[in-house]
């Protein structure tokens, strides 16, 4: 086996090389420090050149500086070969079928504890070694489709991804549950529900906001909730399977066109804005919250269309933003703008004549609000008329990335104008609601005494 | 035959009398009554795992104030979790770990705004490790001698117990293998570790166990010992000493709970067993003590067992559930849906009653993992070894029909909500197979009294994880450097610096663990007192304020300002015995202010002294017996003097004058 020196580099690598220590072995490192006993561990690949890392026997990591080691012995070279036990999962009849497709994120996994990276769990066979729970659920099969983070999931994976949805629902499964990082996993939801129409399953996005390698990871948890929705609910539409509260007490399902991540880490991060979630979950029973769904069929008919556009943007406006941010994007050919516009949907006038020449080149121009909360209307003030009368149109109350999304996945079928705008704002899984219903809308303000005395009562 | 079996031939022994029999047969002493050699024989060791909370203004991965505290029902919020075993090295599950799972206990924490942020609740993650707080445990690895890291790495270590809400608590290593001096020896130093402090419990009762999160993510250092310690007095020495060592660096917290000992304890056949979170340093003997006769017992068990029982590896207890009304038989209250099952441990007649520690028998050992593990609170069984009412006591008879047990069995009646009752049932199994081995690997909690409780198995070696959420930080030599300058002496040379004052004994716990030396110095060299004035100040009146403050700490730059206040106003030191008081319990008025208050009247020498002649006469003509008997005349003198003397001039120079009066009148 030729020396390993996983990660180590310049004068860390030299030193390494020089005592004739790879990774792995038992090392005594004499430094001016004092001497250090303990086995080399692979070096995280961004950290300095400084140092080396050595596992104590007590099972803490400590570093040692390069320029103070004097001498360094290996007695011997142990490699750590992790894996998690793969244990058949169970099939028991008259449980529901469902199929887990992975993207990347890690649904389940643990630590290599010496290296401190991520070993996924993903077969069926390990995720009921991690999650035995699961068997009492339903039978599972699982595929994975790509291995990216969140961020890196774009229009190629979610076509791939719907049409996979597609051939499942096509061979009778009863429930889909599709493992995903949480960054964009709104992004994807919204992508589902244009690409898979009329769904007669549930077709159900769950991650963790906690990695899975914690005792106090949400992962375990969701994953189950996720697995019930698919396999019991009747609700046959793209949801988002997550933390309601940060207390593990139940889960939220929200659909996939009105779900956003509202919190860079709190467990409870994805909200519906602008309505309430279909419905709360937990291991004991699914509480509908909304009637009006699609319910669960038996066929297995269903509408893919996996087509995305990629050429459109989603501007996020800042007062004193300048037309040659616009003009820029229509001499790269962009043939699509989502703009999360102030308020009621406005920008200012400097970009007029920019938003002219845009609408003018043929890019397709629509309105959303950057305050999330709250329908786009454009007639209210001047502005708003002008920016109309130019070309730009408002999207009622769909959420900026969703209205991005649905144009992506528009622009891929037409370019037509009237047809674009006419498809944008027909509403598909509530994109665009009619009404915002007095609950909608609820960001309750903390250090208020009614406030503080729910939050003291209701354990969040 | 074993002891216990040839004793069984004449009588049945149970309860009370199998209790005082079994700690007989055991040679258990009482600690007064144990010798060196006892330790000796029982091959006793012991570790010190010492946690001491740091005295900084904010916690360790967050920008929440540290020390700010609240009463277990004064919280904003609730949230509820629940800590899930995470897969071990070997891609397994530890079976308790399991076992405690499946059980489920509701996790609750009670959380307040002004000392908790999402950090604490584990939703948000962390912030850069306070570097005051690494700074100041860096001077205290330097204190025990450590080898210093070259770079920290935090990690995480695992506690499903629910008492840090991500389920492990951020800890990494400063420094490895210092030591320090105990009496007649070195006691070698494993590690010191920067980390975080864990919640603090509110209640426990069945499956609900409720935490604070105040106390959650204050800077702690803790430190290991090798297990060098072999007799319980020495533990306690050694706590001391590192405690002393700590204090003395001005860096750390005091109060209740700001430093918090755990203490492993192994006898020779025996496993290390840790005692957790002693609160007093005075405990320590007693308990380790205790718990080396506890070892011996379950040591002495574990051979009758053996000796009794052909093939352990397939034993196993036999269960039946009981259809009998509870009521009848205990006066207890809400059990009305509880299932009673009946067990017959094969091979554990005469063991169940056995002694295990003063007030305990091996059934409590049983009793107390099914509250942890099953969440059954107690009482949880009852036991055909117990001195049992009359109607139990029957019961057991149908109990061991039912079974067909022989005389060298014994019987248990378990009882609990229906969904409990499998765990229960492993949880009794499990420690039942553990007796054959001995002594189980476990964390145990300490009761006042010198014994301990079972609290949970002891975690394995894997429940270390690099915290992939915080880089490595390096600790340079110039960092070292600055930390070493700010380091004050060694203990050793402040013990030795009382001894070279001449400083009592029993004044040194005093000075020391309140870190009083370094002040006495610059007391001594500032107001020229003698140390033994300045030692008798600090540890009788300072000392009395100190008890009075139960818990607040005085503020020891009051105290300076008061030295230095005498010494700008020329008052004889004497004076200080009166102003302390008022000076520290009215902290905010001036002391000029306190001095006016107080009976301080300022007074020429000479005037006081003048007055000495005056009064020879006076006590001469009071008491006309006493003329020539010069100490009498001298006590009543300085008695009328003292009141106005003090502060105006030393009272040694005062009876010095006095005597001399009296003398030449004499």
């Amino acid at each position: 086996m030729s020396a390993d020196f996983k990660g180590y580099k310049g004068k860390a690598l030299e030193t390494l090389k020089s005592f004739n220590t790879p990774v792995w072995s038992d090392t005594i490192v004499k430094t001016t420090r004092g001497d250090f006993h303990g086995i080399i561990l692979p070096r995280s690949e961004n950290d300095n050149d400084h140092h080396i890392v050595l596992k104590l026997i007590t099972g803490y990591n400590v570093g040692i500086e390069i320029d103070t080691i004097t001498d360094m012995t290996a007695s011997s070279v142990k490699e750590a070969n992790y894996k998690i036990p793969e244990k058949e999962f169970p099939v028991t009849p008259g449980l529901p079928n469902l199929k887990l497709f992975g993207t990347g994120g890690t649904i389940a996994s643990r630590l290599d504890y010496r290296t401190g990276a991520v070993i996924p769990a993903f077969s069926p066979g390990e995720l009921y070694g991690a999650v035995p729970e699961l068997a009492d659920i339903c039978n599972l099969s699982t595929e994975k489709l790509f291995a990216v983070f969140s961020e890196n999931m774009g229009p190629k994976q979610y076509t791939e991804l719907a049409s996979a949805v597609g051939r499942e629902i096509e061979n009778g499964i009863d429930g889909i549950v599709i493992g995903h990082g949480t960054d964009t996993m709104h992004h994807t939801a919204a992508a589902l529900s244009y690409m898979v129409q009329n769904s007669p399953v549930p077709i159900v996005m769950v991650g963790s906001q906690r990695s899975s390698d914690r005792p106090s990871s949400d992962a375990a948890l969701n994953l189950q909730y996720a697995a019930k929705a698919a396999g019991e609910s009747d609700i046959a539409e793209v949801m988002v399977c997550m933390f309601g509260p940060t207390s593990d007490e139940y889960g939220l399902l929200h659909r996939g066109t009105r779900v956003r991540k509202m919190h860079s880490s709190y467990r409870s991060t994805f909200r519906t804005l602008g309505d309430t979630p279909l419905a709360m979950i937990d291991k004991q029973k699914i509480t509908p919250i909304k009637t009006d769904y699609h319910k669960r069929r038996t066929d297995h008919n269903v509408t893919v269309t996996p087509v995305f556009e990629e050429k459109i943007t989603l501007l996020y406006y800042y007062p004193n933003m300048q037309p040659d941010i616009i003009d820029s994007l229509v001499d790269n050919g962009y043939k699509g703008i989502v703009i999360a516009g102030t308020g009621l949907g406005h920008v200012n006038k400097p970009v007029y004549p920019a938003i002219e020449r845009a609408v003018k080149a043929g890019v397709h121009i629509f309105m959303t609000v950057q305050t999330l909360w709250g329908y786009v209307h454009m007639f209210v003030y001047d502005t708003g008329r002008d920016l109309m009368a130019k070309g730009i149109v408002p999207t009622e109350n769909m959420l900026p990335e969703v209205a991005y999304v649905k144009l992506g996945w528009v622009l891929g079928q037409t370019d037509d104008p009237e047809k674009v705008r006419q498809m944008m704002l027909t509403p598909v899984a509530d994109d665009i609601t009619p009404r915002e219903p007095y609950n909608g809308y609820l960001v309750y303000q903390g250090g208020v005494p009614e406030v503080e005395a729910f939050i003291k009562r209701i354990k969040r | 035959m074993t002891d216990i079996d040839s004793k069984k031939e004449q009588t049945v022994m149970i309860g009370n009398q199998l209790y005082q029999y079994t700690k007989k047969e055991l040679d258990y002493l009482p600690i007064s009554k144990a010798t060196d050699q006892t330790y000796a024989d029982l091959g006793f060791k012991c570790g010190l795992e010492i946690h001491q909370q740091l005295l900084t203004d904010q916690k360790l991965f967050c920008r929440c104030p540290a020390g700010i505290y609240q009463k277990d029902d004064d919280y904003d919020a609730e949230l509820i979790r629940h800590m899930r075993p995470t897969l071990s090295e070997l891609g397994e599950y530890d079976g308790t770990a399991l076992m405690e799972f499946r059980t489920r206990k509701n996790i609750i924490y009670r959380i307040k705004d002004e000392n908790s942020c999402t950090y604490d609740i584990d939703d948000t993650p962390p912030f850069p490790l306070n570097m005051d707080a690494l700074e100041k445990a860096l001077e205290i690895s330097l204190l025990l001698g450590c080898n210093i890291v070259g770079e920290l790495h935090i990690a995480r270590k695992q506690y499903l117990d629910g008492s840090i809400p991500a389920g492990f608590q951020r800890t990494g290593i400063l420094g490895i293998e210092g030591e320090i001096p105990i009496a007649n020896k070195k006691i070698r130093i494993i590690q010191i570790s920067i980390e975080e402090d864990s919640c603090r419990e509110v209640s426990d009762i069945g499956h609900w166990r409720t935490y604070r999160t105040d106390r959650l993510g204050m800077p702690l250092i803790e430190t290991v010992t090798y297990p060098d310690m072999l007799t319980p007095s020495e533990s306690a020495e050694a706590a001391q000493y590192l405690r002393y060592l700590t204090r003395s660096s001005g860096q750390v917290r005091t109060g209740i709970g700001a430093a918090r000992e755990d203490v492993n304890v192994s006898i020779t056949g025996g496993t290390r067993v840790e005692i957790k979170g002693v609160a007093h340093i005075k405990w320590i003997p007693e308990l380790t003590h205790n718990e080396s006769f506890r070892q011996k017992a379950l040591l002495k068990i574990a051979r009758t067992l053996k000796e009794r029982v052909v093939s352990p590896d397939s034993w196993d207890i036999k269960s039946e559930r009981l259809d009998i009304d509870g009521a009848n038989y205990l006066s207890l209250t809400g059990i009305s849906d509880y299932e009673f099952h009946a067990i017959n441990l094969a091979g554990f007649g005469s063991l169940i009653g056995h002694f295990t520690q003063p007030g305990q028998t091996f059934g409590d050992e049983l009793a107390q993992r099914l509250k942890v593990i099953a969440c059954i609170d107690h009482p949880n069984l009852a036991s055909s070894e117990s001195d049992n009412p009359e109607l139990l006591h029957k019961l057991f008879d149908t109990v061991r029909d039912l079974f067909g047990s022989t005389e060298q069995d014994a019987q248990l009646i378990i009882w609990g909500p229906p969904e409990d009752i499998p765990t229960a049932l492993l949880t009794i199994k499990e420690r039942c197979q553990l007796a054959f081995e001995g002594v189980p690997n476990e964390t145990r909690k300490s009761l006042p009294g010198g014994v301990t409780i079972f609290e949970r198995v002891l975690p394995g070696p894997d429940r270390m994880y690099p915290d992939t959420d915080s880089a490595p930080i390096a600790i340079g030599d110039d960092l070292i450097e600055c930390c070493r300058e700010r380091m004050v002496p060694p203990v050793s040379d402040r013990i030795a610096q009382l001894n070279d004052w001449k400083i009592p004994l029993h004044m040194h716990n005093y000075l020391l663990k309140r870190n009083l030396v370094a002040l006495m110095q610059a007391v001594i060299d500032r107001l020229l007192a003698t140390p033994i004035f300045v030692a008798r100040l600090l540890t009788q009146e300072f000392r009395r304020l100190d008890n009075y403050a139960k818990g607040r700490t005085l503020p020891l730059s009051r105290l300076t300002e008061l030295f230095e206040f005498i010494k700008e106003k020329n008052l004889a030191n004497e004076i200080l015995f009166e102003l302390l008081q008022p000076a520290l319990i009215n902290n905010k008025t001036s002391l000029s202010e306190i001095l006016e208050q107080s009976d301080y009247e300022p007074c020429a020498t000479e005037e006081i002294t003048a007055q000495i002649p005056m009064l020879i006469e006076e006590y001469h003509q009071l008491c006309p017996k006493k003329i020539g008997n010069l100490s009498a005349t001298t006590r009543w003198i300085m008695g009328q003097l003292r009141p106005k003397a003090i502060g105006n001039m030393p009272l040694a120079q005062l009876s010095e004058a006095v005597r001399k009066g009296a003398d030449n009148v004499g």
